[in-house]
């Protein structure tokens, strides 16, 4: 990502025209996105109900998270989510983006993978609820086909989080193949050329040529998936609502039900900003170890 | 991102022969399982079609028959909200009614606002920032891209106070304020296009005397119609998808958009005995709109999707 400035030199600056140019974005960004975080930040250090006003009370919400057993229960779900569903959709979305680079340019193609993308987490989470539904879901009709006995799915403490993970890798593969494809069309096709008169095979010319040259693009993708999957919600409000016994109450559940159900807007407000410094610290870890920033294309 | 065809040169050159014997059989593997990943993306849209033309009682005594059972339309009747409440509740619906043509336009009225406007001030702020010089640029821009990494759950409960101090609770505005003006995704994505039109084109329009105003609307937008054309789409979809907000943010029929209706509609129906020809049957009808548009649009927008600044 370059800063640069693009102008060309010599003639006078714009000032007047730019603030009229930069103000809508600039009412949007100040009140909607920098104040509420700012908001948010204070929030978390008062008793606030929404009908009285916020009461100041220090460390108090802090206090009593790190004390939450279902609060750990909750960032454990999460992780345990987020790990699933970022494994299993990185290798399959780099899968599909190779196959689309090295097979055919078909837009048919790319455009077919695409549609998952197009439907709501809500439909997701409704057509496969129905897919999966231990008795008349076809889903268990072909596993008990298979000679095994039913599954519920969602119904299941140890099955609801990989499903639900699951059925996010298959809304979102599509997209992150797309993301992942424009990067490796970004790879120059002599570079492919070369290997393949030294006699590469595909499997070694993904190892040594796609994998490496990929690899800046590959991090910039990781780094925005695992900040999207940390703030799973819409799946599990549909489909399992937390349950069954608190396995799947992530993270985002777990807030919106304080704030939303019990009306702890303090609290909630704690636990935002408990998962705001564990994003930013991943996602400068990640970029730190992927050194996202730096190319290997000369 | 330009979408550059590049032809791949998948077979030829005679220096290959050990790759070129082995190829034909990784190549059927590679179809086959690109073939997979087709059949799995697109099985689910046959199977909801399928059970959306059946019966509840065709369904529970035929799971697995691969066409629908007892074709018949009822389904959808019942998610349009066309069946009276004792038919519905014979034919296994909740017999609660579903507005259904109002969540549509109130999907239609939230996503097609969002969409213009965030469009058009990301635009105008993407300009300033590509093509415009004034003190602070770069400064403000890296504040903007800040903005990035904060997680959209941080700044929704601020929010929902700040739209409930405004009494815009339970309105369609209030629904679509904090994503009018921008993003910063949609403010950096258009800034990095805009910065790639050689200069040459806008010193022309200059010595022609156009102001500035008159290059970004003759010039600039136009030159970036494909990208502008990519970001509508997608911001359009992420708009209509989008749950969590006004989830929130909603109460009643007059500001309840698709999801939120569908996730309620489900929520309705009692754990034994859901009404799925009819769930099935209103996620249909709440998901074609987005393939209609991508129908439309797919040629251009799957080209085009792509990292704009990364080199």
């Amino acid at each position: 990502m370059t800063v640069a400035s693009s102008s060309p030199p010599s003639r006078g600056g714009d000032g007047a025209l730019a603030a009229v140019f930069i103000a809508p974005a600039m009412l949007g960004f100040l009140v909607f996105l920098l104040w509420p975080t700012l908001r948010g930040i204070y929030l978390s250090f008062t008793r606030f109900n929404l009908l009285t006003p916020a009461e100041w009370v220090g460390l108090d919400n802090y206090v009593r998270m790190v004390h939450d057993p279902i609060f750990w229960d909750s960032l454990t779900v999460t992780v345990e989510y987020v790990i699933l569903n970022i494994g299993v959709q990185t290798v399959a979305a780099l899968a599909i983006a190779v196959l689309l680079q090295r097979l055919t340019q078909s837009a048919l193609l790319r455009g077919i993978v695409l549609t998952p993308y197009l439907m709501s987490n809500v439909v997701a989470g409704l057509v496969w609820l129905w897919i999966l539904d231990t008795q008349l879901g076809i889903g268990n009709e072909i596993v008990t086909a298979l000679g095994a006995d039913r599954i519920p799915f969602l119904a299941d403490e140890t099955w609801a989080i990989p499903t639900i993970a699951l059925i996010n890798v298959w809304r979102h593969v599509g997209y992150t193949a797309l993301l992942l494809f424009a990067g490796l069309q970004a790879i120059p096709n002599d570079v492919y050329e070369a290997a393949r008169v030294d006699g590469a095979s595909e499997w070694r010319m993904f190892w040594r040529v796609t994998m490496p040259l990929l690899r800046p693009v590959l991090a910039v993708v990781l780094i925005m998936t695992v900040i999207g999957s940390f703030q799973v919600f819409d799946t599990v409000a549909v489909t399992t609502a937390g349950g069954p016994a608190n396995a799947t109450n992530v993270l985002q559940f777990y807030i919106y039900g304080s704030a939303f159900g019990r009306f702890q807007f303090g609290y909630a407000s704690a636990m935002s900003v408990a998962l705001l410094v564990v994003l930013s610290a991943i996602t400068v870890l990640q970029y730190r170890l992927t050194r996202a920033g730096q190319s290997d294309l000369g | 991102m330009a979408a550059t065809t590049v032809t791949t040169t998948t077979t030829s050159t005679p220096t290959v022969r050990t790759t070129r014997r082995r190829f034909p059989l990784g190549r059927t593997a590679a179809w086959t399982l690109m073939g997979l990943i087709v059949l799995i993306t697109l099985l689910p849209f046959y199977w909801i079609l399928r059970t959306a033309l059946s019966t509840n009682a065709g369904l529970n005594a035929d799971p697995a028959n691969p066409l629908p059972v007892d074709l018949t339309g009822s389904g959808f009747e019942r998610a349009l909200g066309l069946q009276s409440a004792e038919e519905a509740i014979a034919q296994g619906g909740a017999g609660g009614g579903l507005d259904f043509w109002r969540y549509l336009l109130n999907s239609v009225i939230v996503s097609t606002l969002i969409t213009g406007c965030q469009i058009f001030f990301s635009a105008m702020a993407a300009y300033a920032f590509a093509r415009l010089r004034w003190r602070g640029r770069d400064k403000v821009f890296g504040l903007f891209l800040a903005g990035l990494m904060v997680p959209t759950i941080f700044t929704l409960l601020p929010n929902f106070v700040l739209i409930k101090q405004l009494h815009l609770v339970d309105s369609l505005l209030g629904i679509a304020l904090p994503s009018l003006f921008m993003t910063p995704f949609a403010v950096f994505f258009l800034r990095q296009f805009f910065m790639n039109i050689p200069h040459e084109v806008e010193e022309a329009a200059l010595l022609d005397g156009a102001g500035k105003v008159r290059i970004f609307f003759r010039v600039i937008l136009p030159m970036a119609s494909t990208p502008i054309l990519t970001l509508s789409v997608l911001t359009y979809i992420t708009s209509w998808n989008d749950y969590f907000w006004p989830l929130m943010v909603s109460y009643s029929d007059g500001s309840r958009v698709l999801t939120v209706a569908l996730a309620i509609f489900r929520a309705q129906t009692p754990a034994t005995g859901v009404d799925w020809s009819g769930l099935t049957a209103a996620t249909l009808i709440a998901a074609l709109p987005m393939l209609v548009l991508f129908a439309f649009s797919a040629r251009r927008i799957v080209s085009s999707i792509g990292f704009t600044g990364i080199k």
